[in-house]
């Protein structure tokens, strides 16, 4: 007979689950295979603690301490060349570990390599700044403020760049919701009118698949345009006909200057002239 | 009745037009509808194109303009974000009364597929709306048919109802 497993939590479960799954990884190599990437890896000894350092897709990947980020980009840059910061950014750990993962990803032109710093900073600490290093840094960094609320000291400009100076939250953050926030949803209501406004102009509608076609205040269909409110119900439509300012043609002075369209008297070019 | 005797009311008895305040106020309003030249996002590309020679905006006597204070009709074409939702609506206050609005696409009357929080969910949030266009881009065509449908409504309305002052929102 067949062991009895309990049925009553089968809806918690995953519905699937595959034995033979293996969780897809980019494959990582060691820095001893790239004889470039070893040279960089050893400039370091002796002066900045790497915790880990890898290969992964040609990209030499340093993960470093948060209070060493701006003396090892600036070795980076001096003395191995790296002489463009591509990409800096932030990471939201927060839920698994509790800050925000900063990676700096820069790339030799004359080497031709590549070069991802990754250092792990906790919610309530701070980074330094490279923007003396790179001015690319400024915007990157000013964004990382924006979209994450990662404080940044020894920035020269560290205010919103993307949303407005006086929006509340932090959009790119995982506990963001994707519509926004309550301050978000009523923003633009609350700096044009004022939060009596919110009132009348009501809560957000963001089901945009809501259509009903007899709701005159909102819609009127395409080629059947009613007045604003007006009352129609199924198959008790208004006609609405094309109307044309010249119907009727224009006089002046008595003399025809357009003559109204008849389709009868028109003429179907057979070809084109 | 007499051969000197002209009879002014028919056509071609004089060179006078007999017609109403309203509707010669309400003929000159609907003929010249200036745009302002104020474009967002995709659809402003749309609008480009219907102001440029191939669809021709002008013949409708709708010429665009590089100032608010010179328009009457504001074409809200493409995304509001909610950051710029306050200089839109302070463009459209700056407009001269009586002024109209063209929602244009997808965007402007509901917020379209940006069902985000950075996003004004309709211009109607912002300012009164008297057409929306739908479509994602519209055509050329079809803005041309909701200037077309805005002259029926001006011409439809008093003239002295544009002037009083719009409702708020």
């Amino acid at each position: 007979m067949r062991t009895y497993t309990p049925k009553s939590d089968v809806q918690k479960k995953s519905f699937y689950s595959d034995r033979f799954f293996v969780k897809p990884s980019v494959p990582r190599k060691d820095v001893e295979s790239d004889d470039v990437f070893l040279e960089d890896l050893q400039s370091f000894d002796g002066l900045f603690q790497i915790e880990d350092s890898y290969i992964e897709l040609d990209h030499l990947v340093l993960i470093i301490n948060p209070n060493d980020n701006v003396n090892v980009i600036k070795h980076l840059k001096t003395e191995q060349s790296y002489d463009f910061l591509v990409e800096l950014t932030a990471v939201d750990y927060l839920e698994k570990k509790g800050g925000f993962e900063i990676v700096y990803e820069m790339l030799s032109t004359s080497k031709r390599k590549r070069v991802r710093v990754k250092t792990f900073m906790k919610q309530n600490e701070t980074i330094q700044s490279v923007e003396s290093l790179y001015r690319m840094a400024d915007w990157s960094e000013r964004e990382m403020f924006d979209m994450y609320g990662v404080k940044v000291v020894n920035h020269p400009n560290l205010r919103r760049i993307l949303m407005p100076n006086d929006w509340d939250g932090h959009p790119l953050l995982k506990t963001y919701p994707l519509h926004g926030n309550e301050a978000a949803s009523w923003y633009e209501v609350d700096k044009i009118f004022g939060k009596e406004a919110r009132e009348v102009v009501g809560p957000e509608l963001r089901d945009s698949a809501c259509v009903d076609r007899y709701d005159t205040n909102r819609f009127a269909r395409l080629g059947h345009e009613v007045s604003k409110g007006t009352t129609i119900s199924q198959g008790n439509e208004p006609d609405t006909p094309i109307r044309y300012q010249e119907e009727g043609g224009v006089k002046l002075f008595g003399a025809k200057l357009v003559t109204p369209f008849d389709e009868i008297e028109t003429v179907h070019l057979k070809e084109r002239k | 009745m007499a051969q000197h005797k002209v009879n002014y009311l028919a056509d071609g008895g004089t060179p006078i037009k007999l017609t109403t305040v309203d509707k010669i106020v309400n003929f000159g309003r609907s003929n010249s509808l200036w745009p302002m030249t104020y474009g967002l996002a995709c659809c402003a590309i749309e609008m480009m194109a219907t102001g440029g020679s191939r669809f021709d905006f002008d013949r409708f006597g709708t010429i665009f303009r590089a100032s608010p204070r010179q328009s009457d009709v504001i074409v809200v074409a493409g995304t509001l974000t909610k950051k710029h939702a306050e200089f839109m609506r302070r463009l459209y206050d700056q407009m001269p009364d009586p002024k109209w609005v063209i929602s244009m696409g997808s965007c402007a009357n509901t917020g379209g597929m940006f069902n985000t929080y950075a996003t004004v969910q309709g211009v109607d949030r912002i300012i009164p709306v008297d057409i929306y266009l739908p479509g994602c881009a519209p055509r050329p065509e079809t803005l041309q048919y909701a200037l077309m449908m805005l002259q029926q409504k001006i011409r439809r309305e008093p003239s002295k109802m544009a002037q009083k002052a719009k409702r708020l929102i």
